[in-house]
């Protein structure tokens, strides 16, 4: 039989608000353990919890990028259930009326794009961190994540295979980091996907029993948890066996999923409406507030690449992927550059020697001021294309101006013919033999001795004038 | 409704995480069931097309700038911990990672 | 040194101290000495803060002394029920489940007390988590009524009523979820306030039932009362609930009369249930208000059987959830020897809480269960709305309303703790006023034979705390009693 996967994503997001979501304590992942708490997230006895309004805001700001509809009336409710991670034994979240639903996020998929429903995204607060580290048996527990404003965004279940979850989330991931509402680090956990999968013959509308992927550290881990955990529940129907609702854990090392625990039979959570809190009214004014501070997300610019810049619709893809890049490319083109050159170096050399580095873009000290010029001293002439590769590395070590950089090193480009023709009557003399082999009509043997001619000028050479002057000295001497 | 069982008792005991012996089970069977019973009370009203009571006051949007506040020093985070190693609060070895 | 301050109200004591008539450091020494001499019997305090209490009288006297305005309340000894946060010693709710718990943090309305020059005398006894109506369910002590040692005070705040009653301190703060502030003042014979929901900043108010808490004083007179409405009224940016209204200066209500006022009887609250003799005191209160120019009007209040029902799905619901917290991780009890987190949790919130506080989690999760949210907690906000426009229209026809505050006076010790529904049943008139968010208040109306005061209620519009002052004070003006200093106390 031929069975087809239905995927649902839940997404966590943290928010990059400075403060947390219910009281003033700061954000900072780095602080050393319950240094960023205070009586109001640690659930002392006596406290009251108070929404931030940014954490609203950016929720709504999402939600408008996702085109959901923005309620105009919600309510925080509290979800309870028992665990050491979470301060008061309830989670302030968001039951039945959600900030944002019924939105979509379009892939492009085999190329052209799908439409992966956005059922609703909702604001809630984190958990605390437990730790298993503590010697003696015990875990410790360090409430520094707990109250961090945590937005969850649930699609609904129209994804049919890994690579268009693995699409999904890479574009949702675009489009918060345009938005700039969260650093969507997985591995410190400020981003969170789950996977619900199941599976079901082809042609069948009927849901198949779901399992639920959960603690994936990256989005190539959760491709291959989908990929795993398909062909799992597949080779359990074929062999007559049925799938179990559970919770399963994903082991990279081992490239499996696991079971974690049945999921117990009923999650009675007891949702009700949070009475330390009055309700939430975002207004037609504020969400069109919201939705005019909304910066240019990845689908236009996109687009905009394409039309402005003549790019090719690869590269403007590869350019508007990231945010940061994006934006130095276009910064680099402000101060100067051509597109055409600017995208090939921001996308090349660029982006391998971050990639070397393990650096952003925003990170190094290399400005778009500087490669705009660095481009136009090759443009015009004044130094080589091989010349600017090697600058590169230091301009970004460095932040020096390659002007500078020129100057100090002598790099300047050797244009002057009666320097050049010097060296060319040398490398003829030097090298008889590929000197004969042109004479004797092998084109390519000019390649070497233009070669020769750029080691002998350490690059320094202008190739074209140099490729010119030698085929005239070797036509002189003949 | 409110006919209020031992297996009742159980279930909402465990969602309370309270442990109770024979005779409060069977206690609790009997008070419950009397005033879960006396709550029945509220079916005798016609609630049709009756909003519920979110909030007794007519508020909404009550909101905090996102501005950083000081956060306790960590002794004093620390001060009525059960137990603790001055930089965790601890508790019994959690096996799950849910 | 012997002097009677313990005896007066807070602006005698107030006025005193402002005009260096007495010292902050005297009133404060003869309250102690007070509650050294009586509260073995009373048993209304579970801490006294002897020497905090010394150090803040001399700081009031040392702001005279420098010629400092030491505020509207300076060096008035207050009592705090235990439900309030204080950085002072314990917060513990009457409850073994945080034996020994330090708040890092002060109440906000004991903060705005302190600035307006208050003298804290200590912690006072109350229901476990203010889950009761006569103060027996405290894991600690049990506070006697001090007009009849054998009774109780009545609850939640029992502790907070005997002690201005039994005249340890001249004012205490209690919290009233429904009814916890007016019918221990009721049992006790004094002055009890409970403000419009959304009136008085909750934080640092430990949680019963978060959408039904206030906090409110016991004075001995209503002038007092209107002092400390002064002082903790207002907005408090830690709660989001607290009304972002003006305070006004609540001593001005004072001034005014009732005359043309209309003041209706809700017919649903004198009926049968009501004792006889309650009623004929109930009547004879509302003959001198009316002999003072207000109209009496018949109201009704048609939803009031519903309303024990309401609340008591309401307040177990969210209580359930509120108490959730304790659990031994981060502060209070941890039961011994426990091995994993499940163990923590049982056997911690089950050595740790009293069987009214278990049977009212029980309730509250029950209530809130899957399968029965709709028919009982989501039925029970449907009703609360109705309960809600009862009113709204009850006071398109009067200006107040005055019923009794309890059907009967305070009960013997051990009289009725074995029937949770029957005590539940007590608050009915009570409640109706926390189901609605409105500022209710009571005030002695006499003694029975049997020698227990009695208690009228007076409820307003929502922040008309100005209304239901005014009244008071000419009901209280025009009474024609003075209550005595009841005689188990007297020459101690």
């Amino acid at each position: 039989m031929k069975y087809e996967a239905v995927i649902g994503m839940e997404v966590h997001v943290e928010l990059n608000t400075l403060s947390k979501v219910f009281c003033g304590c700061s954000t900072n992942f780095h602080a050393p353990a319950n240094t960023n708490v205070c009586p109001v997230c640690l659930g002392m006895p006596g406290v009251l919890p108070v929404i931030s309004k940014r954490a609203v805001e950016l929720s709504v700001a999402v939600g408008l990028a996702l085109h959901c509809t923005i309620s105009r009336w919600s309510k925080m409710d509290r979800k309870n259930y028992f665990y050491p991670d979470l301060a008061k034994n309830y989670q302030i979240s968001q039951y039945d009326l959600p900030l944002c639903a019924n939105g979509y996020l379009e892939i492009p998929i085999d190329g052209t794009t799908k439409r992966i429903g956005v059922t609703r995204a909702h604001l809630e607060e984190d958990t605390a961190r437990n730790t298993h580290t503590i010697g003696g048996g015990d875990s410790g527990v360090d409430f520094n994540r707990c109250g961090v404003p945590l937005l969850e965004i649930v699609t609904e279940p129209d994804i049919r295979s890994a690579d268009e979850a693995y699409a999904y989330l890479t574009n949702l991931k675009q489009i918060l980091q345009y938005l700039d509402v969260s650093d969507c680090n997985m591995e410190e956990g400020s981003l969170r996907a789950e996977a619900n999968i199941s599976i079901r013959p082809v042609g069948t509308e009927a849901f198949g029993t779901k399992t639920e992927v959960k603690n994936v550290a990256s989005f190539s881990g959760i491709y291959k948890a989908i990929e795993f955990e398909i062909a799992r529940q597949q080779q359990v129907l074929e062999e007559g066996g049925t799938i179990t609702q559970e919770t399963r854990g994903w082991d990279a090392d081992r490239g499996i999923t696991f079971s974690q625990r049945a999921k117990e039979s009923a999650h009675d959570y007891r949702y009700f409406p949070e009475p330390d809190l009055v309700p939430l009214v975002v207004d037609e004014a504020w969400e069109q507030q919201i939705r005019e501070s909304l910066p240019e997300l990845p689908q236009a610019r996109r687009e905009r690449f394409i039309t402005a810049y003549q790019l090719s619709e690869f590269d403007a893809g590869v350019l508007t992927a990231d945010k940061a890049m994006a934006d130095f490319f276009e910064a680099t083109v402000d101060a100067g550059a051509a597109a055409k050159p600017a995208a090939n170096w921001v996308m090349g050399d660029l982006q391998k020697l971050l990639t070397e580095r393990r650096v952003e873009i925003g990170d190094c000290a290399l400005r778009a001021e500087d490669l705009a010029s660095m481009i136009g001293l090759i443009e015009d002439g004044t130094i080589s294309g091989k010349i600017a590769k090697d600058l590169l590395p230091e301009m970004l070590d460095t932040g020096k101006a390659p002007k500078l950089l020129v100057e100090e090193k002598g790099l300047v480009q050797i244009s002057d013919s009666s320097e050049l023709e010097a060296v060319a009557r040398e490398i003829i003399e030097a090298n008889p033999g590929p000197t004969a082999d042109f004479r004797a009509g092998k084109e390519k043997a000019l390649g070497f001795l233009v070669g020769q001619m750029m080691k002998a000028t350490k690059g320094k050479a202008n190739p074209k004038l140099a490729n010119e002057i030698i085929r005239s000295e070797l036509a002189k001497t003949e | 409704m409110a006919n209020i069982t031992k297996a009742d008792v159980e279930y909402v005991a465990g969602l309370a995480q309270l442990t109770l012996d024979e005779a409060t089970k069977e206690r609790l069977v009997a008070e419950m069931g009397d005033i879960l019973g006396y709550m029945d009370k509220l079916n005798e009203l016609d609630t049709t097309g009756v909003e519920p009571m979110m909030h007794v006051l007519e508020m909404s949007n009550v909101f905090r700038d996102d501005v950083v506040t000081p956060s306790l020093p960590r002794e004093t985070a620390l001060m009525n911990a059960p137990k603790t190693d001055g930089e965790y609060f601890l508790v019994p070895r959690i096996l799950d990672t849910e | 040194m012997s002097n009677t301050w313990y005896e007066k109200t807070a602006h005698e004591i107030r006025d005193a101290v402002r005009a260096g008539d007495v010292s902050a450091a005297e009133v404060t020494e003869s309250c102690l000495d007070r509650i050294a001499a009586v509260d073995g019997q009373l048993k209304a305090f579970i801490d006294v803060w002897n020497d905090a209490a010394r150090a803040q009288a001399a700081q009031v006297d040392a702001k005279i002394k420098n010629g400092e305005d030491p505020g509207p309340l300076a060096g008035v000894p207050i009592g705090l029920k235990d439900v309030l946060c204080t950085k002072q010693g314990t917060t513990t709710c009457c409850s073994q489940i945080l034996k020994g718990y330090r708040s890092p943090f002060d109440a906000t309305a004991v903060e705005r007390l302190a600035d307006a020059g208050a003298v804290f005398v200590g912690k006072l006894n109350m229901d476990e988590f203010a889950m009761g109506s006569s103060t027996e369910n405290s894991s600690l002590q049990t506070t006697k009524n001090p007009w009849n040692l054998e009774c109780v005070p009545g609850g939640s705040s029992g502790g907070s009523a005997a002690a201005v009653a039994g005249h340890e301190c001249a004012i205490t703060l209690g919290s009233d979820t429904g009814g916890s502030i007016r019918q221990p003042a009721a049992c006790c014979g004094c002055v009890g306030l409970k403000p419009t929901y959304g009136r008085v900043s909750r934080f640092g108010l430990v949680a019963f039932a978060s959408s039904l808490d206030q906090i409110g004083p016991f004075t001995k007179d209503v002038e007092d009362c209107a002092l400390v409405l002064n002082a903790i009224c207002g907005r408090d940016l830690r709660d989001s609930t607290s009304a972002d209204l003006p305070v006004p200066d609540f001593t001005q209500a004072l001034k005014g009369d009732v005359s043309g006022m209309k003041l209706g009887m809700p017919k649903e609250y004198f009926t049968d249930a009501l004792g006889a003799e309650m009623r004929e005191k109930i009547d004879t209160a509302i003959k001198v208000l009316e002999g003072q120019g207000a109209e009496i009007v018949e109201v009704s209040l048609p939803h009031t059987d519903y309303a024990v029902a309401t609340y008591y799905i309401i307040c177990t619901a969210e209580a359930s959830a509120n108490l959730a917290r304790f659990d031994g991780v981060r502060y209070g009890y941890r039961a011994p020897g426990v091995t994993n987190v499940d163990e923590l949790y049982r056997k911690t919130k089950t050595e740790g809480y009293g069987p009214e506080v278990r049977r009212r989690i029980m309730l509250g999760t029950y209530v809130l269960s899957s399968g029965y949210y709709d028919a009982y907690y989501l039925k029970a906000q449907k009703v609360r709305s109705l309960i809600q426009r009862d009113f709204n229209e009850a006071f398109e026809r009067c200006d107040a309303i005055v019923t009794p505050t309890a059907p009967t006076p305070a009960f013997k010790i051990g009289e009725k703790s074995s029937d949770p529904l029957e005590m539940y049943l007590s608050d009915i008139y009570t409640i109706s006023v926390n189901l609605a968010g409105l500022p209710g208040m009571s005030l002695p109306c006499g003694l029975t034979a049997s020698g227990l005061p009695a208690g009228l209620q007076i409820i307003a519009k929502p922040f008309d705390e100005e209304t239901l002052l005014r009244v008071a004070y000419t009901y209280e003006q025009n009474r024609g009693f003075e209550l005595a200093m009841p005689a188990a106390l007297r020459a101690q």
